[in-house]
């Protein structure tokens, strides 16, 4: 390839591709041309950077320089500014919220700097879809190292010494589900890789699939040497096109290399994959329910022990590792498990991803190393809360893992610690709260989810789930009893005690931590009929402040129910049997007034109608003074 | 294609570990073309093209070529400056093709500056 001076790493990672990349990509191929530019700079499609709240994005190289928020109309002079004639364009250029000028470099944007890329390695560096730009990384040099120069049972070991655990969700030591598998006697044996991710606001696994998928292929070659497999699946749900087409090309890139299929690099071992597509029910990312699926059946889990590393698909050993599991071992493999095990804590070892999401002012996926606190997450990394709020709670573990409240924010990540406080590592779904969350609605919102998703085998978890459903939606009615919250705790329990699989058995999590952390809200919501963070509609009211209504009409204008009574001079006024409480008068009610007040449990002051309005008086600058004077 | 052979593969890294260079090398020099609007029309176009016709050439993974803005010296354009590791950084005024292509074999390749066609050793002080 001809000597280039700039490589544009563009992101084409699901979230930047809705946000118009390949857009974006066109209008930077014409301007290029445009300029003559082409033989000089060339446009690098990669996968997720990462920094996916300032997406569209690409980061330029060799310098490294970060521009986001991206519109094909600053791409004319981004190119003609930066690109011909050197200069760098800082209004394109990230700032943070408390900053006024911009960080030019990746490398300084604190979003990246506590970062850690293990299992991200590649990303934002290498195009997925060429497999040559993953060999030039130390691709396959790991699972070459393995072929000429390990017996699997050496691999095993050296992935058990890492203190490599499972990054689905539970955290089972990798090696020792490798070597239950290996020492089974039955053949042939299977290794699958599981991407069902379907936790609400989760996407590590589909960005790892995205932007690095010969990094799992590597790693699931490298598994299937090491338990003595032939063939192995990738599942992933049928929601991610992107990463399907992805993976299915890296797959047939890694064949025609013969890097899969028979007899790899001539060493006499042969490994084949295909992809099989889930249609996205959360149950399926259950192991059980995940063979059952790929088999055909209904995807329903079984009862373990036999474990699939005893007994799984079509009745054989079979190890199934997430996305992530697999795409760290090439690279325990090349530096070896020592190295490995010196990051994290005592118990969890090497980085973890994590997707930041909801009330954080960086939205993003990121990758960490073990025990870092939350308090480095949220306002290091994620840059804080936005507008100022208060933090309240990060839900970690998606509907299965919990609420985990302000005062703990010093809490190492690891899996321990965080089962301790009632949630779990999980896939890593980060959804961060403020103070405007309601905790009871949050954990109305998870049940809802679970009982969707609920399979049905269990009565506890079927008919339970929608017990705890109607109790929730009760409370956040208004019509909570005494007794509801113990009634909750109990059932939850009963949940957990007697459901089957993973589902059942922490679907009751978000409850049981909200009350734990969380109690005197739900009291407010069943004793006071009061919802602290204002949120549920039938415990709150909007009221507008006679004292500060100025009628400017603008509410009464664009609210929808048309329940605001008014006229120009005359207090506006909503009518309480009317109003729907989509809170548009509240948003629209100009800042400077400020008139228009949620409340929650206490009575709405009554306001007569056609009350004059009470005008503020300009307060009489010294200027004016003077000249009246 | 045929199926790699393990020489193969660690061939094809070598190989590919080349062409994305820019992203992942370590440089040892970098060659700052200026192209304000006087050193475009002055011809740094040419200039940029000609040093990197010539480290395609080198076969170098450790050369970057950048532009930057006008370097304040217009009469002089074009003009680039060339940093190497461990020694000062030297301007070049007044370039032309040849000119580029001598400096490219004895200043990069070589580690001597070409002193006729350099206007001085040293940068502007940062103030």
């Amino acid at each position: 390839m001809a000597a280039r001076r700039i490589e544009l790493m563009l992101c084409t990672g699901t979230g930047c591709v809705a946000g118009g990349a390949f857009r974006i990509k066109k209008v930077l191929e014409e301007e290029i041309a445009r300029h003559g530019l082409q033989s000089e700079i060339s446009i690098v499609p990669t996968g997720c950077n990462g920094f996916c709240g300032q997406g569209p994005l690409l980061v330029v190289m060799p310098e490294k320089i970060f521009y986001g928020w991206l519109k094909t109309e600053d791409i004319p002079f981004l190119v003609q500014e930066h690109f011909l004639k050197g200069r760098p364009v800082k209004k394109l250029m990230f700032t943070p919220p408390e900053r006024k000028e911009p960080i030019p470099l990746l490398s300084d944007i604190p979003f990246f700097k506590k970062q850690m890329l293990i299992v991200l390695r590649n990303k934002g560096i290498i195009d997925p879809e060429k497999i040559d730009d993953y060999i030039a990384r130390d691709g396959y040099a790991a699972l070459e190292k393995v072929l000429t120069s390990m017996t699997p049972e050496e691999v095993i070991e050296e992935i058990i010494k890492s203190g490599l655990r499972g990054r689905g969700g539970a955290g089972f030591p990798t090696g020792i589900k490798w070597k239950v598998c290996r020492n089974e006697p039955k053949t042939p044996k299977y290794v699958i890789c599981n991407c069902d991710e379907g936790d609400p606001g989760a996407y590590m696994d589909r960005s790892v699939l995205e932007s690095d998928p010969h990094s799992v292929i590597e790693g699931q070659t490298i598994a299937a040497y090491a338990i003595g497999a032939s063939h192995g699946y990738i599942y992933v749900r049928t929601e991610y096109p992107l990463a399907i087409k992805r993976m299915q090309k890296a797959i047939e890139q890694a064949r025609e290399y013969g890097l899969l299929g028979e007899n790899i690099l001539g060493t006499g071992f042969s490994f084949d994959l295909e992809i099989r597509e889930g249609s996205g029910a959360f149950v399926c990312g259950e192991e059980t329910s995940l063979i059952h699926s790929i088999e055909g059946k209904s995807p329903e889990p079984r009862q373990r022990p036999p474990f699939p590393a005893q007994v799984g698909i079509w009745g054989c050993p079979t190890v199934i590792n997430n996305v992530e599991t697999l795409a760290t071992v090439p690279v325990i493999i090349n530096r070896g498990a020592e190295w490995f095990s010196k990051i994290g804590t005592e118990t969890s070892k090497g980085t973890k991803i994590f997707s930041l999401v909801g009330k954080i002012n960086n939205t993003g996926l990121i990758e960490v190393p073990m025990g870092i606190t939350l308090r480095e997450i949220i306002y290091e990394i994620g840059g804080g809360i936005p507008g100022n709020r208060k933090f309240k709670a990060v839900q970690t573990g998606g509907p299965s893992g919990g609420c985990i409240p302000a005062s703990l924010i010093d809490l190492p990540i690891d899996y321990e610690s965080l089962t301790q406080a009632g949630s779990m590592m999980g896939s890593g779904g980060m959804i961060v709260m403020d103070e405007d969350t309601c905790m009871v609605d949050v954990a109305k919102f998870f049940i809802q989810f679970t009982n969707d998703e609920s399979c049905g085998k269990c009565t506890t978890c079927r008919d339970g789930s929608a017990a705890l459903l109607e109790v929730l939606t009760r409370i956040t009615d208004g019509e909570g009893q005494e007794g509801d919250i113990e009634f909750l705790e109990e059932l939850a329990w009963a949940i957990k005690d007697a459901s089957m699989c993973g589902l059942g058995t922490t679907l009751p999590n978000p409850v049981l931590t909200t009350i734990r952390y969380f109690r005197e809200e739900y009291e407010a919501h069943i004793r006071e009929k009061r919802c602290p963070a204002k949120v549920c509609k039938n415990l709150i009211a909007y009221w507008i402040d006679p004292q500060l209504c100025q009628a400017c009409l603008i509410c009464k204008r664009e609210c929808p129910a048309e329940a605001i009574y008014g006229e120009k001079h005359i207090v506006h006024v909503i009518d309480q049997s009317k109003c729907t409480k989509c809170g548009t008068c509240l948003e629209v009610c100009p800042p400077r007034f400020g008139a228009v007040k949620k409340l929650s449990g206490e009575p709405v002051p009554p306001v007569e109608r056609g009350m004059k309005v009470e005008r503020k008086k300009k307060t009489a600058t010294p200027l004016q003074e003077q000249s009246s004077a | 294609m045929a199926k790699l052979t393990l020489d193969e593969l660690r061939r094809r890294r070598e190989q590919a570990r080349k062409s994305i260079y820019l992203r992942d090398g370590e440089f040892r020099g970098k060659v700052i073309v200026h192209m304000g609007t006087c050193g475009i029309a002055a011809g740094a176009r040419a200039i940029v093209a000609t040093f990197l016709e010539e480290l395609e050439k080198s076969g170098r993974t450790d050369i970057l070529v950048t532009t930057s803005g006008c370097a304040g010296l217009c009469s002089k354009e074009p003009m680039a400056t060339v940093e190497m590791l461990d020694s000062p950084p030297v301007k070049y005024v007044l370039l032309t093709p040849e000119k580029v292509r001598r400096i490219f074999a004895e200043h990069i390749l070589g580690g001597v500056a070409v002193a006729e066609y350099a206007l001085g050793i040293g940068s502007e002080r940062a103030g």
